[in-house]
């Protein structure tokens, strides 16, 4: 059936129409390729029983059909079939089936669709672009996990010769951790031979040798175990594992012995780059909640019990954002993040203008008036948005993961945060040092009737900064909303932690509150594994309380005649 | 002109009287109602869930009136919001069976509303009917229970990981709560009991609302890297299940590597959330909206008719209330009376038509018996069933993998008794824990 794409509207055709012999499936299916290593046998034997008289195998558009009823044990055996006709398709109707893009008409004849887009859809065997509107409703076929890994495996055979070299790598590792038998060593050797990606032959070396670890042959199998020394693969690893506790042969056992000890040696150090990996990934969340705090309360002293809330609104934000544009959510989070500040700086400014202006010099005061706010900011969410979390999503590039190898990936949600996060920072010092807002803030915040007094607009600036700091924590919401669930609540999680991490820092030091952001992450992580979660937190505090009696102004106390009072 | 205007002021004035006297006849007739009392959060924390138990309730006895009510009365809801506060629960108990004089009561959510009323349900001698899943290790006279034990839920999920997809290694995780912290130290148990060593099985709790999930997912996948099939079982409750099914899909897990089952996870908790990346992971109940039965499609589009919104979805806790209330409708037309000595005596081995095409039943320990289904996420929020038991499992109220409580029975009829201990032979009494 290569080449066989316009075949005319199979679908007026009765479902059992004639079957003619095709030769081309016929070709097709004794050509070398890597349809080899489906035994014929099985083929025939996995077709529909309702063929097995039939001289000749259904052709590729009535197995597609087939896919649209049935059990799902028969979706199974009628996939591999797919499969196994080699037609030029089936890996596009097997993805899609897999993604579960792959849907059928509810009236009969039925037909079966991939789903292009929204509302529109294409002929699943041939291709050919179909009129939406005349279908009716259509269904997805469902599949369940046992189907999915089936389909994974077909497509990963047939990728093992792709164009491209990372498809070549995955249909590989698909393979070792399906398992690799006897027949696949030979298809491997083969080629690899034809490699020109290293990485995909180290891959190839790998399998193979995973499969000859069940030779029954000694050599074989030695040679297998000193082949995987460092190899990273899970699979690997258990497999190795079982050798060295149950071969018969002690130079094996002990010859994987080796093999494991270099593979843990390696994972080992590989866990501890992932430990600070997710130290610092924690501590880019903490700094990003801390640092518009550190301002407001750093550089102020304004004691705002709702910084979190105005996080809260820059995550509502990005959820309105993505209500208004629902066809750039790749684009969304670059508009939200200039949304939030904005919006987010001014409630700030009008938090400050409404009451906080009022309340300087009268910390109890502020921090009761400003719980107030926070409170009313909820429940302001709950009646506009519903007491219920929204759902923000993931734009694609946020998603997944940096695979550094087989035990080592970095998710790219929270690389880009980490980098976001340090992005922030370095924005907000130069804004404080460089511009001349930051001289004013510096001057109202070291000495207020000395700035007033050489013409600062003290009440201005103040303003200006308290909103400064409102927008940096409606940019921290935007980042927190693809971590994290968007919810009236969702501030009052940060609150504790960015108070934590303003005062462990010192109070006033933006550098101070990057230092410490990232060393409570990284203790924060590093005691989870063995402490627990709730734990780790608890001792975290401890240790903080401890700190502070030990150096009452944090990290990095402030100096000088600003700090005196 | 003014005239006119006193006129029709008095018209109204005079309108509305009549209105008045005659909403005032009609309390009078009221009066010989059946008082149905529900107990549900409508605000705070809960009312997420519980708000939707409600609806459920007041469709089913508005259905039951116009079936000609019972015992040729009306039926009468009776509805009180509890705010999410376990204290209030009792006291909006108390107000509902000494004020309002409710026959019966059906709410709760958490378990520890549920153990705030019951000392009061049984100090006032009431009703009540529980719909939600459960740790078990309870049993009162006042109560049905008829929501999943964990031998309705959490054992039956196990053995299908075990005997289906062959898994070795368990994780545990749950919320740091009551009802995980039981059910764990239940299936830890039970896997024990079954061979699995103490190596393989992991615990993990967290807070509530845990959004951070990266070393718990890398320590999972650790876990699973060890040439055994590993499973996860989960009684993460709420909003932290969404950053934890993504951290998954982000760390590159899907649900054929280690599949995720979940206790806590139903449609209604789905339809919020894009449910891409829990795709394949697993869920058990005793009822799912894909269930294809005629009972089910009926019940469903009463439901979509009823609450007027297309895009709303049915739970198993909804179709645990449909089948506590006709089970109490059942027992109250057999017993004759709304009494609840009567009702209590007549509701054991009562049978109803369930949702999933069985008939459940209540038992002598006031537990029902249920069918067990697994269902895989789809895309749409919806479940695939994939497994489910022959028959209908009956609850148990005394798990029998735990010390302490494997020799207790409950049986309410023949012994009498809540907590027998079958080895002293001795009804231990309210002492039981």
């Amino acid at each position: 059936m290569r080449g066989g794409i316009s075949r005319p509207n199979f679908q007026g055709e009765s479902p059992d129409h004639p079957l003619k012999p095709d030769s081309d499936t016929t070709m097709a299916l004794l050509k070398k390729s890597v349809c080899l290593w489906i035994a014929l046998g099985a083929f025939l034997l996995t077709l529909p029983s309702a063929y097995a008289q039939s001289p000749a195998e259904p052709d590729f558009p009535t197995l597609v059909d087939e896919l649209a009823s049935g059990s799902l044990s028969k979706r199974g055996k009628t996939v591999e079939a797919i499969a196994a006709t080699n037609h030029e398709r089936a890996q596009t109707v097997l993805k899609a089936l897999l993604e579960g893009s792959l849907e059928s008409t509810r009236s009969d004849p039925r037909q079966v669709l991939i789903e292009t887009g929204t509302d529109t859809y294409v002929l699943a065997a041939n291709g050919e672009a179909v009129n939406a509107d005349n279908l009716g409703r259509t269904k997805r076929i469902p599949i369940h996990n046992k189907l999915r890994s089936q389909i994974k495996t077909l497509l990963a055979q047939m990728n093992l010769s792709a164009a491209d070299a990372d498809v070549r790598l995955r249909a590989v590792e698909q393979m070792i951790s399906d398992g690799v038998d006897g027949d696949s060593i030979a298809l491997l050797q083969q080629l690899k031979a034809d490699e020109s990606s290293s990485d995909v032959q180290d891959a190839m070396d790998d399998a193979v040798a995973l499969a000859q670890l069940e030779s029954s042959d000694n050599e074989t199998r030695l040679n297998a175990a000193k082949q995987l020394r460092g190899s990273l693969y899970p699979e690997v690893r258990g497999a190795l594992q079982i050798v060295a506790d149950n071969d018969s042969e002690s130079s094996i056992r002990a010859e994987a012995q080796r093999s494991l000890d270099s593979i843990d040696s390696k994972l080992k150090m590989f866990r501890l780059g992932e430990n600070i990996f997710f130290g610092l990934s924690l501590g880019s969340v903490l700094l990003l909640s801390a640092i518009g705090l550190a301002i407001t309360f750093g550089v102020m002293g304004v004691i705002n019990m709702a910084h979190g809330e105005l996080m809260m609104i820059g995550a509502y934000t990005t959820w309105v954002i993505q209500q208004a544009f629902p066809n750039q959510i790749e684009y969304s989070l670059f508009m939200a993040i200039p949304a939030a500040f904005v919006v987010s700086g001014l409630v700030g400014i009008a938090i400050e203008r409404g009451v906080i202006q009022f309340l300087y010099g009268r910390p109890l005061e502020t921090l009761l008036a400003t719980f107030g706010i926070s409170l009313i900011l909820q429940q302001a969410a709950r009646s506009i948005f519903s007491p219920l979390n929204r759902a923000v999503s993931l734009p694609e590039w946020m998603s997944g993961s940096l695979q550094i190898n087989p035990a080592f990936s970095i998710t790219f949600n929270r690389l880009y945060i980490l980098l976001f996060g340090l992005m922030v920072f370095f924005a907000l010092l130069a804004v404080l040092k460089k511009t001349s807002l930051g001289l004013k803030v510096r001057a109202v915040s070291q000495n207020r009737p000395m700035a007033r007094a050489v013409g600062v607009r003290a009440s201005w600036v103040d303003a200006m900064t308290f909103g400064l700091g409102s927008g940096v924590a409606g940019i921290a919401g935007v980042a927190l909303s693809q971590l994290t669930n968007v919810g009236p609540n969702l501030g009052q999680a940060y609150i504790i932690d960015s108070f934590m991490v303003v005062v462990f820092g010192g109070v006033g030091n933006l550098w101070g509150t990057l230092v410490s952001a990232m060393s409570l992450g990284v203790i924060n992580k590093f005691m989870e594994p063995f402490a627990g979660a709730v734990l780790a937190k608890v001792l975290i505090l401890v240790l903080l309380i401890l700190f502070i009696q030990k150096k009452p102004k944090g990290l990095f106390p402030q100096k000088g005649r600003a700090a005196a009072d | 002109m003014k005239l006119k205007k006193l006129l029709k002021s008095i018209g109204v004035l005079g309108a509305s009287c009549t209105l008045a006297l005659s909403s005032l006849t009609t309390s009078a007739q009221e009066e010989d109602t059946i008082k149905v009392g529900v107990l549900h959060s409508l605000s705070g924390t809960m009312a997420i869930s519980e708000t939707t138990l409600k609806d459920t309730m007041l469709m089913l006895i508005e259905e039951q009136n116009k079936k000609g009510g019972l015992l040729g009365k009306q039926l009468e809801p009776v509805v009180v919001d509890p705010a999410s506060n376990w204290p209030l629960f009792a006291e909006k108990t108390r107000e509902l069976l000494a004020q309002e004089e409710v026959d019966a009561i059906f709410g709760c959510w958490t378990s520890v509303s549920r153990k705030s009323v019951l000392p009061v349900v049984e100090e006032l001698n009431g009703l009540l009917f529980y719909p939600v899943q459960y740790e078990g290790e309870e049993s009162s006279r006042n109560v049905f229970y008829t929501g999943a034990a964990p031998n309705q839920q959490a054992i039956p999920a196990v053995d299908y990981l075990m005997n289906e997809l062959e898994v070795k290694r368990w994780v545990l995780a749950g919320t740091d709560y009551v009802y995980p912290r039981t059910t764990n130290k239940i299936l830890a148990a039970y896997l024990q009991s079954k061979g699995v060593a103490e190596e393989d099985i992991m615990i993990n709790y967290t807070p509530f609302g845990h959004s951070d999930w990266q070393n718990i997912v890398s320590d999972i996948k650790r876990f699973g890297s060890s040439g055994k099939k590993t499973a996860v079982v989960s009684t993460i409750n709420g909003d932290a299940n969404v950053p934890f099914y993504r951290e998954l899909g982000n760390q590159g897990i899907s649900a054929e590597d280690i599949p995720v089952v979940a206790f806590s996870v139903g449609e209604e908790e789905l339809s919020g959330i894009d449910a891409k990346p829990l795709v394949g992971h697993m869920a058990a109940w005793n009822y799912f909206m894909s269930v294809d039965t005629d009972e089910n499609n009926a019940f469903i589009d009463q439901w979509l008719e009823y609450i007027g919104n297309e895009d709303r979805v049915t739970n198993d806790p909804m179709e645990a209330h449909y089948i506590g209330f006709n089970m109490w409708v059942k027992a109250v037309e057999k017993a004759g009376t709304t009494d609840s000595d009567a009702v209590i005596d007549a509701i054991v081995g009562v049978e109803v038509p369930n949702l999933t095409g069985g008939t459940s039943k209540m038992l002598p320990n006031h537990h029902i018996t249920k069918p067990v289904l697994l269902g895989e996420i789809q895309e749409d929020g919806q479940f695939l069933t994939v497994w489910e038991t022959d028959g209908l499992v009956a609850g148990d109220a005394w798990s029998d993998y735990l010390e302490g409580s494997k020799d207790l029975k409950s049986d309410w009829v023949e012994l009498d008794c809540g907590n027998y201990n079958t080895k002293t032979k001795k009804c231990v009494g309210a002492t039981a824990e």
